[in-house]
């Protein structure tokens, strides 16, 4: 009798949330840690939104197979582990650290690492290199003159 | 001007740049690998598309290699797929089963009818649960299953004779032989 009702209960819960629009759950912190989970997993229609964000068909499925597990009693990696297994770490808004993702997460650290290396060794040549280097030619001056007015030039009236 | 050398620095970083965006811009950010490749066929148990009273199953189609073909009467790219399903359907050298996702019962035997049914049968996947499990994203999907039930290939979007020739039936032959 026990599993007869808890039976109908699961099918008044899924009718419960079977229509288009976004259900909220008589359960406040069941849908809370939905939407917690949802902000980690990605759409797959529109890539570039997470399925909290998503209104896609296949973004409101998910978020109820979703709802579904955790009120089954499902905890939150065990979802995870779920979806990576039919859609792959493209699922995860936040890639895994693994030897496959590693240029990915630390590619900007040693791009950043390079350019200031760049930054600082070009600096110091700088301060070393004799005055003389640095001086302008005096063809040069002589045109910079001329532009600001200092001394008359071809180029001024 | 001491070192002109460096002043091809950035050309250089430009090319680097310039040939990985051009290898990025021939891929498909829709088509993900499909992580099921490789693993079982996940298992459904649905009613049939034709006849509500018979369920399909994939456990029970063990003991063939089958394509498993996911369409709709909403897909428009389905229709684009559809004469080269009936195309290798005619030639009955792969069995050919379908899984109508997210559809009206009615429109989906409306629409094999207009179009011609390639498939042995079609399992009605009406809440798309299945497709979930498949890791259905968007249809048309096609996967390639073994006799011992195992994905061996998967294709997104329509399929063409290129890949039907080129992928999907050298492989079932090579599984054919083998299994």
């Amino acid at each position: 009798m026990a599993r007869f009702i808890a039976m109908l209960l699961l099918v008044l819960a899924s009718l419960a949330h079977a229509g288009e629009a976004q259900p909220v759950a008589a359960d406040p912190v069941l849908e809370a840690r939905v939407s917690k989970l949802a902000q980690e997993l990605r759409c797959l229609v529109c890539q570039n939104q997470t399925l909290e964000d998503s209104h896609a068909p296949l973004a409101i499925d998910l978020k109820n197979q979703v709802r579904d597990m955790l009120a089954s009693g499902r905890s939150e990696s065990e979802v995870v582990e779920y979806l990576v297994a039919r859609y792959g770490d493209f699922v995860l808004y936040r890639p895994p650290l693994k030897a496959t993702t590693m240029l990915l997460w630390i590619g900007p650290l040693l791009l950043l690492a390079i350019s200031l290396f760049a930054l600082l060794h070009h600096i110091r040549r700088g301060a070393d290199a004799p005055a003389g280097d640095r001086a302008i030619d005096a063809e040069a001056a002589r045109r910079a003159d001329a532009l600001l007015g200092l001394a008359p030039g071809k180029d001024s009236p | 001007m001491k070192n002109r050398r460096s002043l091809w620095i950035p050309l250089a970083a430009f090319a680097v740049l310039a040939a990985f965006l051009g290898v990025g811009l021939t891929l498909n950010p829709r088509e993900l690998p499909s992580p099921l490749v490789g693993k079982a066929a996940p298992s459904f148990t649905l009613p049939q598309l034709h006849a509500a009273g018979q369920v399909i199953a994939p456990e029970g189609l063990r003991g063939q290699v089958y394509l498993l073909n996911v369409w709709a009467s909403w897909c428009s790219s389905c229709r684009a797929e559809h004469e080269h399903l009936m195309a290798l359907a005619g030639t009955r050298e792969l069995a050919i089963y379908g899984l109508d996702y997210k559809d009206e019962r009615d429109a989906g035997i409306a629409w094999l009818h207009r179009n011609g049914n390639p498939y042995i049968a079609s399992a009605f996947d009406a809440e798309g649960r299945a497709g979930i499990d498949w890791g259905v994203y968007g249809v048309p999907e096609t996967f390639l299953v073994d006799a011992q039930g195992v994905v061996r290939y998967k294709h997104v979007g329509p399929l063409t004779p290129a890949v039907i020739e080129g992928r999907i039936l050298p492989l079932a032959r090579e599984l054919a032989r083998h299994g």
